[in-house]
């Protein structure tokens, strides 16, 4: 019985070596990425189709610079894609990313979307919006500073408080007002909420049209992703049940997160990289973010999918994206001493 | 017997297994070395420090984390227990119409993963969904917003939600212990004028109570480790809070501390939960004949069924019926993806290496406890075991740094002697994932096999040994072979627990590996779970032949 065990020990190790089985002398880049795969996907296939090479990727939602952290000189990774600014910096605060001179990058991506030093660059943009049930009447302007209005109360959806885009949005209300004013809104927030606070942004939608709830928050994509029937005939119903408001900060604009991505230190194929890098803000490429997954692209001039210039022009917040990141810590704090998410 | 042959075996035994520090017991104690990996290097990361993190945690965090865990552990273990004890109990003693198939059916929710069901129920009782919808149309009101109920986003659904997941670890061990107990003491109580209830209240239920709380650890560790279904759910519970200490706050150290601080309490769980046992141990009379079942008719057998079959649709049907509808949907909406069939593959292979390796070490564990039977060889199964204890997204981030190490110090021989890289060898290779499965899982084939020990009389050793047979004979020709039922079972659930595996998975697995339970996730996270819906019916389909076999084997040998 031990025999028969460690032969099937042997066995599963040979299998094993088969499920690493990948591309050999081609030229390849190895890609980790906090993205769900399915967005990504459309840049890495237009990517082999255009240059020959391959990309190897793997979804690493949570521990990304841990993993390429520990696996040290020996990491294949060699580029590092995240969402949000804050974990992008986390990334390159945490030492595992290595500085990429770019005129093709300079060129393209504006200077309050990238490194000064070239460690890290945004490749596309997302708002955080409102949804607004469809019975009520469309509000000519909406501030963020409004969700925490007694008059919302248990009429609020949102997720986590402790998720990435609510830390910006609370990081980016202290850059605007101040930890004390931050702390009186998500108490406000936090009173108004109809259910728990969890759940993704598309459960926002769902949630508004089943009567949970008349406004939620959401990250501006998934409109047009719900809207276009891309997630499915449900979906479609979700985002065409309610009613889309772009909020601004008062005195400011509407709040914005970024995608991007950083060179690894240790990577073996950096001239792929850098090469992957530049197609993703080509016109081609912004296009893509843009028609497949509903973002806004970093490119001056390029084009937003219909659906998404539906919503009416984008007046971006003024402030700049390393202040947020840098008030995350502070925004989560409070996210918790408020209970937020209890 | 000769003198000369038992000489000469007895010298062979000196010289090969002295008692004192026998080489499986040094192969045990590195196994348990390596069981201990995680945990020492989550104390290394946890001595980096975390700044000012403590007060703000001891006043803004734990106190709702530890309250938010405690009333889910608390509502688990009354809910599991209700659900499962009378079941186990009708099904082992009582005959009714469909006892045969009820008797399995009731394991099937082991198939499902916690945060499937939980996904499928928030899709199933929304108030855009069936159950909702029937209730406004029966009412007459024609807008989802003229009808409020209740959320699934609470700590009641969460309880309902890991309840009727759970359950069946406390059925499989009530059941296993109302199949042994013998007819002679509940006939006594009979004889002497207790009714079917008293005697199930003051025989059955104390002989089987060291069983139930054994079942009932085991749900208990499986909700403190949940993190799919409680953080989907809304749940702040400890597990979350170490999570999100460490994704939100960049601060893994401070993860860590919450962590050891949460083993520490688990460890504690444990030893009450072995002391407890101790303390009330009855002996098994194995020749004593089982009893007799009790035919319930009308009534009675109705309410049987109905009591039977009503966790097993909870648990099974539902999340089954809405996850085949949702797949039939999607394959219309977006067509059916070879991919599937790829990560179905990779989720079957990963798991089947890391049963085989949980199985291997866990033998090499029990077999050294019976054969040396010193403290040391206990003390070796007890940390061996320590793996489940850890919830895995905390026991990944352990592995991560010990493996990478070892693979870059591997590399930099490589590349020193021989010229050449062998990469990362261990991590690379999805070895990692399959070492954090069998650490992970460990503790299934330990207590199995320590169970399946526990039967077998030492005078069956002291028997094979008197007609010459070695230490290492007696485990091939005798342990082995009656161990097999305890191995198969231990095998099973490791396996479906594989499969299942989601937060190492995510962690340790190589560049360009998609199982089934990561691809669910990374469209749970993106609030597409129904483009996971195919994956999702797979893991269960999968999940299913082993659950029977499960149970046929665990009632094979309780007879």
């Amino acid at each position: 019985m031990a025999r028969s065990m460690a032969k099937t020990l042997l066995l599963a190790a040979g299998a094993m070596t088969l499920l690493g089985a990948s591309a050999s002398a081609q030229q390849v880049v190895n890609v980790y990425t906090t993205r769900e795969p399915a967005l990504a996907a459309p840049l890495f296939e237009a990517f082999t189709k255009a240059t020959g090479i391959t990309v190897n990727s793997v979804f690493v939602k949570d521990g990304l610079p841990e993993r390429v952290k520990a696996e040290g000189a020996a990491s294949p990774a060699d580029l590092l894609m995240t969402v949000d600014v804050g974990n992008l910096l986390d990334v390159v605060d945490s030492g595992v990313t290595q500085p990429v001179d770019s005129a093709v990058l300079s060129k393209a991506i504006p200077a309050n979307l990238r490194d000064p030093a070239g460690n890290w660059f945004a490749l596309s943009m997302r708002a955080r919006l409102i949804f607004e049930a469809k019975d009520l009447p469309k509000p000519a302007s909406f501030t963020y500073e409004e969700l925490a209005d007694p008059k919302w109360k248990g009429k609020v959806c949102i997720r986590s408080g402790q998720h990435p885009y609510n830390i910006g949005l609370t990081a980016a209300y202290i850059v605007h007002h101040g930890e004390e004013k931050t702390e009186a809104w998500l108490r406000g927030l936090k009173a108004n909420l109809a259910r728990k606070a969890t759940g993704g942004d598309r459960e926002g939608a769902r949630d508004v049209l089943g009567g949970i709830c008349d406004v939620a928050v959401s990250n501006s994509y998934y409109v047009g992703l719900m809207r276009t029937g891309k997630g499915g005939p449900e979906q479609q119903k979700w985002g065409d049940g309610v009613q889309v408001v772009l909020p601004v900060f008062e005195g400011g604009g509407t709040h914005v997160n970024v995608s991007g991505a950083a060179v690894a230190k240790n990577a073996p194929n950096k001239a792929n990289a850098i090469k992957l890098l530049e197609f993703a803000v080509s016109p081609e490429m912004q296009a893509v973010y843009a028609e497949q997954n509903m973002e806004y692209p970093v490119l001056a001039g390029a084009k937003v999918a219909p659906v998404i210039a539906e919503l009416g022009p984008l007046k971006i917040d003024t402030v700049s994206l390393v202040d947020v990141a840098k008030a995350r810590k502070k925004a989560s704090e409070l996210v918790d001493k408020v209970g937020f998410d209890n | 017997m000769t003198d000369l042959a038992l000489r000469r075996s007895s010298r062979r035994r000196a010289h090969f297994l002295p008692r004192r520090g026998s080489a499986i017991l040094l192969v045990s104690g590195g196994v348990a070395l390596l069981a201990l990996l995680p945990v020492l290097a989550l104390v290394e990361i946890a001595a980096q420090g975390s700044g000012d993190l403590w007060p703000h945690l001891i006043e803004n965090v734990l106190p709702e984390a530890v309250r938010q865990t405690l009333m889910l552990l608390v509502g688990v273990g009354m809910a599991t227990v209700l659900i499962a004890v009378p079941c186990a109990w009708l099904v082992s003693t009582c005959d009714f119409p469909g006892r045969r198939m009820l008797d399995w059916a009731l394991l099937l929710p082991l198939a499902v993963p916690s945060y499937i069901v939980a996904y499928s129920y928030l899709d199933v009782l929304h108030p855009l969904g069936p159950v909702q919808s029937a209730i406004r149309f029966m009412l007459g009101i024609s807008s989802p917003r003229g009808l409020r109920l209740p959320d699934l986003r609470s700590t009641g659904g969460c309880i309902f939600v890991l309840s009727v997941v759970l359950y069946p670890y406390v059925y499989l061990s009530a059941r296993a212990s109302f199949l042994v107990q013998s007819a002679a003491a509940l006939d006594v109580a009979r004889t002497l004028g207790a009714g079917p209830l008293r005697t199930f209240v003051r025989i059955a239920m104390p002989l089987a109570r060291p069983a139930i709380v054994a079942g009932v650890t085991l749900a208990l560790l499986e909700t403190l480790g949940d993190i799919g279904a409680s953080e989907f759910l809304g749940m702040r519970t400890l597990t979350v809070s170490i999570y999100t200490t460490w994704v939100n706050r960049s601060n893994l150290p401070g993860a860590a501390q919450i962590a050891l601080v949460m083993l520490a309490l688990v460890l504690l769980l444990i030893v009450a939960e072995r002391s407890a046992r101790r303390s009330r141990r009855f002996v098994a009379t194995g020749s004593a004949k089982p009893q007799a079942p009790t035919r319930l008719n009308g009534l009675a057998a109705m309410g049987a069924v109905l009591l039977c079959t009503l966790p097993v649709l909870l648990g099974f049907g539902v999340p089954l019926a809405h996850l085949l509808n949702a797949t039939i949907q999607r394959v219309e909406f977006s067509g059916f993806s070879m991919d599937v069939l790829r990560e179905a593959r990779n989720s079957a292979v990963l798991a089947l290496a890391g049963t085989a390796l949980a199985l291997l070490l866990g033998l090499i564990v029990s077999v050294a406890q019976r054969l040396d039977r010193s403290r040391l060889g206990t003390a070796f199964a007890r940390i061996a075991s320590l793996g489940y204890a850890v919830p895995g997204t905390v026991l990944a981030i352990g592995l991560l740094t010990p493996f990478a190490a070892f693979d870059n110090f591997l590399d930099s021989l490589a590349r020193q002697f021989a010229g050449v890289s062998t990469g990362l060898l261990i991590s690379g290779s999805g070895g990692a994932l399959v070492i954090a499965y069998a650490i992970r899982f460990l503790t299934i084939p330990v207590g199995g096999v320590e169970a399946g020990y526990a039967k077998l009389s030492p005078h069956l050793d002291m028997a094979a040994r008197s007609l010459g047979s070695t230490r290492t004979g007696v485990v091939r020709t005798v342990h082995l072979p009656l161990l097999r039922p305890a191995l198969a079972t231990a095998a099973l659930i490791v396996f479906v627990d594989g499969m299942k595996e989601l937060p190492a998975t995510l962690l340790l697995r190589p560049l360009g590996v998609e199982t089934l339970a990561t691809h669910i996730y990374a469209e749970a996270a993106r609030s597409t779970y129904e483009d996971g819906a195919l994956a999702a019916l797979l893991i269960v389909i999968v999940g299913l032949l082993p659950v029977i076999l499960l149970a046929r084997i665990s009632r094979a040998s309780a007879r």
